[in-house]
């Protein structure tokens, strides 16, 4: 029977999903203006261990290397951050920027752009931006975090209130454009778009998306139980409200950092953990590993092509996500509805 | 009157003057009550009566306003969310599915409160969740997606997960509802059995006083005033009890072994 298998096939799956990830890192560092052979990358990348940058293939693949890795660190943060939200709000169609995070982040950033000027400043009013949304959220909808509510069970107040706080931060951001100067404008919009192309190493993201994967594996089980019965996840010994802030607390942190890092990189936290279920099943136990390492490797490929396919042009990686992702979604919505 | 009651007592859930209100409306007042283990109650009211706030109270899911519950002789309100959930199971009146799993996955969730810190449902879990899906007929559904069923498929499976929890104390709110005739006569008798055989007590809400009255042993009429009559369903069970509980008169009539209670229609 499959359901006995459920180890061994998860087991399966993440290794495939390893190694998906894995070649996604490796086709970001060999293609590009410069192409580098499998040889000239182990070479360079034996330089890079021993710190030299001397060749011409090790400064390339240094600038590839930390830009792919910027890149799968993002694409997994904002998958595993929409696999939260989904669970939290309990509606697939959810993203991690439904609820007015990404729009908070984007005020933040944006103001520090016009006032301040760009630099590691700006990074960080994206990141205070989505968390003091976060926390308006968290003191307005509160009663949705009690877990003990309606007899639906669902978090009605907690979408609302996310998005109205979401269009305020729309007017906000409209209203920033709008009085901005002309050599702002250009950074402010790019940054809104999404775009990997100046990020350094990012440590701090490295660490969210570990140490809150890993806490969400750990209670994967009482997730799953809280996305099937909702408040009545109880009975079976769950503590719904507690979760649900659990829930938040880490979606927002993944959110605040993933747009802090890239900016806001659309489709990623919505497209694959739907794809993820859709072809795996919603057994968060198995989703919430494979829906995150299979947004990096996305986001990796997404983002190699965005540098590649009009070179020397840069394309924002937002553009390439939405191209992707729109038809995907639009065309797995159709095999739905004829199922 | 003394609440002190030995470990071994039969008493297995209890309530001393419960109040149950709903914003500033009193659904029930100063309600005492005691549940023995193996007895299967009936809840019977109007709409609105509070049958509902009621059973939800009973299973932990709603804060308790004022008086007390005793499960085991603790407080509702002491027991650890874990160690409850081993001992009473409890069926919501109808469920949104937003999510595509498969029907035995729901049915394998009941057995979270066993599974401790494994990460993945044992072999006997999963045995144990296709015995109760064979028992409510549904074991042929276990691979379907929960959003596909029909509404008394989703209804049968929503019980076989309740069956699954292995719990002492069963809670169901309205078990009988969308199901065909044929299925509401086998989940009555699956839980009276429950109760019989295997000393489990229930407590239900159902409207189908035919039915109610064949598996139960005891009844609580909720009553418009916000009393409430409980005891051996011979006794509470009176036409005349049931008309001032409903609110239009009703007829008893002995057919066979069958009790058979009808409203009177003016014609």
């Amino acid at each position: 029977m499959p359901q006995v298998m459920t180890a061994q096939r998860a087991l399966v799956l993440l290794i495939a999903m390893a190694v998906l990830s894995f070649m996604s890192l490796l086709f970001a560092c060999v293609t590009g203006s410069v192409s580098l052979s499998l040889p000239e990358l182990f070479s360079a990348l034996n330089e890079l261990l021993h710190g030299q940058r001397e060749s011409l293939a090790s400064s390339v693949l240094d600038l590839r290397l930390f830009r792919a890795l910027s890149a799968f660190v993002t694409g997994a943060t904002l998958a595993l951050a929409g696999v939260l939200m989904q669970a939290l709000l309990r509606n697939p169609l959810a993203d991690p920027y439904v609820l007015g995070l990404s729009g908070g982040a984007s005020v933040g950033a944006l103001a520090t752009i016009l006032f301040v000027g760009a630099g590691i400043m700006v990074d960080v009013a994206a990141f205070s931006g989505a968390m003091c949304v976060a926390a308006l959220l968290f003191g307005l909808a509160y009663r949705d975090f009690r877990g003990a509510g309606s007899a639906e069970g669902s978090t009605p107040l907690l979408l609302l209130t996310g998005v109205i706080v979401a269009s305020g931060c729309g007017a906000i951001v409209t209203l920033l454009l709008s009085i901005a100067p002309d050599h702002s404008l250009r950074g402010m919009v790019f940054w809104m778009i999404g775009d990997l192309s100046n990020t350094q190493p990012r440590y701090i993201s490295w660490a969210i998306w570990i140490g809150v994967a890993a806490l969400m594996l750990s209670k994967a089980r009482a997730i799953n139980i809280a996305a099937m019965h909702a408040d009545n996840a109880r009975a079976l010994g769950v503590n719904v409200g507690q979760l649900r802030r659990l829930l938040f607390v880490c979606a927002a942190l993944l959110t605040a950092s993933a747009v802090s890092t890239a900016g806001s990189i659309g489709f990623v936290g919505l497209i694959i953990p739907h794809a993820c279920r859709f072809k795996f099943g919603p057994d968060h136990r198995l989703l919430i590993p494979l829906a995150s390492l299979g947004g990096g490797a996305f986001l990796v490929v997404a983002d190699t092509l965005a540098r590649t396919v009009a070179a020397p042009h840069q394309l924002p990686v937002g553009v390439i996500t939405a191209m992707i992702g729109v038809p995907v979604f639009l065309f797995q919505l159709h095999q739905l509805r004829r199922r | 009157m003394s609440h002190i009651t030995s470990v071994n007592s039969p008493v297995l859930l209890s309530t001393q003057e419960l109040v149950l209100k709903v914003g500033t409306r009193v659904l029930a007042q100063g309600l005492s009550w005691q549940i023995q283990r193996g007895e299967c109650w009936c809840i019977i009211g109007r709409n609105g009566a509070g049958k509902s706030t009621l059973l939800r109270t009973l299973a932990g899911m709603r804060d308790i306003q004022a008086g007390k519950i005793l499960l085991q002789d603790k407080s509702l309100t002491d027991w650890d969310l874990f160690e409850l959930a081993k001992l009473r199971a409890y069926l919501p009146q109808g469920r949104v599915d937003a999510f595509a799993y498969r029907a035995l996955e729901t049915v394998l969730s009941a057995r979270h409160p066993y599974q401790d810190n494994h990460y993945w449902e044992s072999g006997d879990d999963v045995q144990i969740a296709l015995a109760a899906m064979r028992l409510l007929d549904v074991e042929d559904l276990a691979q379907r997606d929960v959003r596909s069923l029909s509404g008394g498929e989703r209804q049968r499976v929503a019980i076989a997960a309740l069956l699954a929890q292995d719990a002492d104390l069963l809670l169901l709110d309205e078990p009988a509802n969308a199901l065909d005739l044929a299925h509401q006569v086998s989940v009555m008798q699956i839980l009276a059995q429950n109760c019989q055989q295997k000393n489990k007590t229930v407590i239900m809400v159902s409207h189908d006083l035919n039915l109610s009255y064949q598996v139960a042993t005891h009844a609580v009429l909720m009553m418009p005033d916000g009393s409430c009559l409980l005891g051996p369903k011979e006794e509470v069970m009176q036409a005349h009890h049931l008309g001032t509980c409903l609110g239009h008169p009703i007829e008893r009539f002995v057919h066979g072994s069958q009790t058979l209670f009808l409203p009177t229609v003016n014609a």
